[in-house]
């Protein structure tokens, strides 16, 4: 793994023109074939003819995309030089349309990476939330249980039954701050239960607060809804529905499962933890702890030594997912079998424009990722083909499984318009007591290498000085195609979570979004609810705006919750009695 | 029976412009965020309004007041709303692609008529909502419409004027943005006016009780004739012609797409 890493240092990784795709499927079968690390990762040459049969036997019998296949591999046999150079032309050309300097294109390239964060991660959150919000509204105003408080919880000592105003704003201010310090703790004990790499107890406790949430919590949701449409039911059907459920959310958020479910699952229980803040928060205290939440969402994403900013950052240089555990991820963590590829993609993304040779294996993550990605549209076909992969993890036999899935990148690339800039959300919190794990996240684009990796960069550095132009633009190039994918090490070894830079949000942010529907639906209005939802919209944009452009990682709820709580609070104080008017008397505006 | 009012009137007053949203807004993630921001943009010029409304208080009972100064407000944003999305336009056009090596212009941002429609469409879902969503969470109750001597055709004259706006505020969309477009300032002071006038006009509802329900004709039809004439106005300026409606008509590739 090592030899591998190192020699991949030195080679030279390409884009995404087909050749590159095949020389990925060698590194793949050689990877696969010999253990360890053998010398056949030294040059991509000796590899390619055994890449060649192995591609076609697995090509027609597995992928449609047979014909872009044979056109390609004869590209395979050419030699590092041979076939790096023609590509460096081609990129040349097409990066570099009028003769400009490097350092403006630098700069400009830059801006279009910002912006390249699309309108479709804000849909990709947009769905998920309005879906979290609409669990939220619906269940206000269908039951009753949720909105009639008599009990509380036990961080909120004072109930405000006094009529007096003052009082209730000092008891609920002191309840919110109660509740804030509970946050805090947690939060503080999470990072250094985090950063001494205590993870079992971390993932102790994240199953045992989903455990709560998934049997007790929809044990408490069902009845409730069973109560308020009056249906009868038996003890023996609940159990075994409620075992069912909860088992399958277990499998699903903790281990594996669809991808759509495992989302259905997160968003669910964001909303059952959302319910629950509101049912056992004192009215007014609700608020000024949604209020409370802003600054303190502020405080600890952006001051230095803030704790969410600091579990980040620990993460980053770890170079892994923050918790894999309850992660909302909007279609982007998949497993991979790329036998210790990243390594050499990252390599080869370094190495770029050395021209000493081709194996860069890193077209070929990203053609493995976008076979992913193209599907994820639909995010459980996306699933299955993640389900015939790790049946292939199971049987061990990933050598066939990793080829075809080269030999479908192909079909893939000559498909055309690969979608380079996917996202991943893959924040996480635990929804009870740390609702507060969020933020929204962009991972940094430039990753540090992971420190096998980092041990064969200084070795590259002079060569890369010495055609600092090239090496500026291509790493500009390959970031924008590459570097939005992460390999996070998983504990199997051979296989890694790729991950695509991108947004992430965590489900504290969907906890408190439900929370501020939910008490702005509690009233009965649907103005102040529609208004709301709007403004939590657009401020989810704001952010993700702002997140495109300072690219680091930002809280999600300031401004969504500030648009939110001021709509609710206009709305319901001045809109309303105005459109109430208007729509009795059938006045049109 | 109230089930059956609540989604008739539902169908009556989203069902079309629901068609709209799901074949022309929601498959293009842009076209969702300009949707939702401009209605959001409609929300603060709702609440100015009513601020200005609550803040004058010996004119709070007289509706027209609150009107005249709404419908004015609306304009204004909707103008706001135009220069947001010109100055965007760069951005936009960054955004929308998907691929650093696509150079083809996104139709998005080639064809400006689609962004009209489509903060229109927005404006007039959102005004449409708040008018009618209270009005729809009522009938699904317990039904007591008629028992103060209202009249018995209240929900149904609501969801078509409902309706109404929402296509009438699509049409002004697509017409308001090519006019300032082309600094044609007679037909945005058109848009303006025609607003005015149908809301004013609406202020005639007033008077429906019990016996008098043929009022609410005196304001949904001129409504409807204003909406056709916008509606084909729109149409035109957008690029619309016979020939585009034979095409449509026939079935040919495109058709859901004037250019």
């Amino acid at each position: 793994m090592s030899s591998h890493s190192k020699t991949s240092g030195a080679v030279f990784a390409t884009d995404d023109s087909p050749t590159e795709r095949t020389s990925l499927m060698s590194s793949f079968v050689n990877e696969a074939a010999r253990d360890g690390g053998s010398t056949s990762v030294f040059g991509p040459v000796p590899s390619s003819p055994n890449t060649n049969r192995i591609t076609t036997i697995e090509d027609g019998s597995a992928t449609p995309a047979i014909p872009e296949t044979s056109v390609i591999i004869p590209n395979a046999n050419n030699t590092g030089q041979v076939s790096g150079a023609p590509r460096d032309s081609h990129r040349r050309r097409r990066r570099n349309p009028s003769q400009r300097s490097a350092h403006q294109q630098q700069e400009e390239e830059e801006d279009e990476e910002t912006l390249l964060y699309g309108a479709k991660h804000v849909i990709m959150l947009f769905v998920p939330v309005t879906l979290c919000m609409a669990v939220v509204v619906a269940t206000i105003s269908t039951v009753n249980y949720y909105t009639d408080t008599g009990t509380y919880l036990i961080y909120t000592p004072f109930h405000d039954k006094t009529d007096n105003t003052g009082t209730k704003i000092w008891q609920s201010l002191a309840n919110s701050l109660i509740m804030l310090g509970g946050i805090v703790v947690m939060t503080i004990v999470l990072l250094l239960l985090y950063k001494y790499k205590c993870y079992k107890i971390i993932h102790g406790w994240l199953v045992l607060s989903s455990v709560m949430l998934l049997f007790f919590f929809s044990y408490i949701y069902m009845e409730q809804i069973l109560r308020s449409y009056n249906t009868p039911i038996d003890y023996i059907t609940v159990a075994i529905i409620m075992w069912n459920f909860g088992v399958g959310g277990m499998f699903c958020i903790h281990w594996k499962g669809p991808l759509l479910l495992q989302q259905a699952y997160l968003i669910m229980v964001s909303s059952l933890v959302a319910l629950m803040f509101i049912k056992y928060l004192p009215d007014w205290t609700a608020w000024t702890v949604l209020g409370v939440m802003v600054v303190w969402d502020l405080v600890a994403v952006l001051c230095p030594k803030g704790p969410l900013r600091m579990l980040v950052e620990t993460a980053q240089t770890r170079n892994e997912p923050i918790f894999p555990a309850l992660i909302y991820s909007s279609t982007m963590v998949w497993l991979i079998t790329m036998a210790d590829d990243e390594s050499s993609s990252k390599k080869g993304k370094r190495g770029t424009s050395q021209g000493t040779g081709v194996s860069g294996t890193s077209g070929g993550a990203r053609g493995a990722s976008e076979i992913h990605e193209s599907d994820d549209e639909g995010g459980f076909r996306e699933h299955l083909s993640n389900g015939t992969n790790r049946a292939n993890e199971l049987t061990a036999s990933s050598d066939s499984q990793t080829a075809r899935r080269a030999v479908q990148a192909l079909g893939e690339m000559s498909h055309g318009n690969p979608n380079p800039h996917r996202h991943i959300a893959g924040s996480s919190s635990d929804p009870v007591q740390n609702p507060t794990e969020t933020s929204a996240v962009v991972p940094k684009k430039k990753k540090t290498p992971k420190p096998r990796q980092r041990a064969a960069a200084p070795q590259e550095n002079s060569a890369e000085e010495d055609e600092e132009n090239n090496i500026v633009r291509f790493q500009k190039f390959e970031r924008k195609h590459i570097c939005n994918y992460y390999l996070f090490p998983k504990l199997l070894t051979h296989h890694f979570i790729l991950f695509a830079g991108g947004v992430k949000l965590g489900l504290g942010d969907f906890i408190f979004y439900g929370v501020l529907v939910g008490k702005a639906s509690s009233k009965g209005d649907w103005n102040t609810t529609l208004a709301c939802f709007v403004a939590i919209l657009i401020g989810l944009c704001c952010t993700l705006l702002l997140l495109a452009i300072f690219r680091k990682a930002l809280p999600a709820l300031p401004i969504s919750l500030t648009f939110g709580l001021v709509f609710n609070f206009a709305t319901s104080a001045l809109v309303r009695p105005f459109m109430d008017s208007l729509a009795s008397e059938q006045v049109y505006i | 029976m109230t089930l059956m009012e609540f989604f008739g009137c539902t169908f009556i007053s989203f069902g079309p412009p629901f068609a709209l949203f799901l074949f022309t807004i929601a498959r293009d993630p842009m076209r969702i965020i300009v949707l939702i921001a401009s209605a959001f943009f409609w929300l603060i010029a709702l609440l100015l309004s009513s601020i200005l409304w609550y803040a004058v208080v010996p004119l709070r009972e007289t509706l027209a007041f609150g009107l005249v100064f709404s419908v004015l407000i609306q304009e204004a944003f909707r103008f706001l709303f135009y220069k947001t999305i010109r100055l965007a336009d760069e951005g936009l056009l960054k955004v929308t692609q998907q691929n650093e090596d696509q150079h083809v212009t996104p139709k998005d941002i080639s064809n400006k008529n689609i962004m009209a429609y489509v903060s229109g469409l927005g404006f007039g879902l959102i005004a449409g909502a708040f008018s009618m969503i209270n009005l729809l969470a009522d009938m699904s109750g317990p039904g007591t419409i008629g028992i103060l001597g209202d009249s018995k055709f209240f929900f149904w004259a609501s969801a078509f004027m409902t309706l109404c706006f929402i296509l009438l505020h699509t049409a002004w969309g697509v017409i308001f943005f090519a006019a300032l477009d082309n600094k044609n300032y007679i037909r945005v002071a058109l848009v303006v006016a025609a607003h005015m006038l149908i809301s004013c006009l609406t202020l005639l509802n007033q008077q429906s009780d019990f016996s008098n329900s043929a009022i609410y004709l005196s304001n949904i039809i001129p409504a409807y004739i204003i909406l056709i004439i916008s509606g084909c106005a729109a149409f035109i300026t957008a690029g619309g012609s016979l020939n585009n409606i034979k095409a449509a008509l026939v079935c040919q590739k495109g058709r859901y797409q004037i250019d």
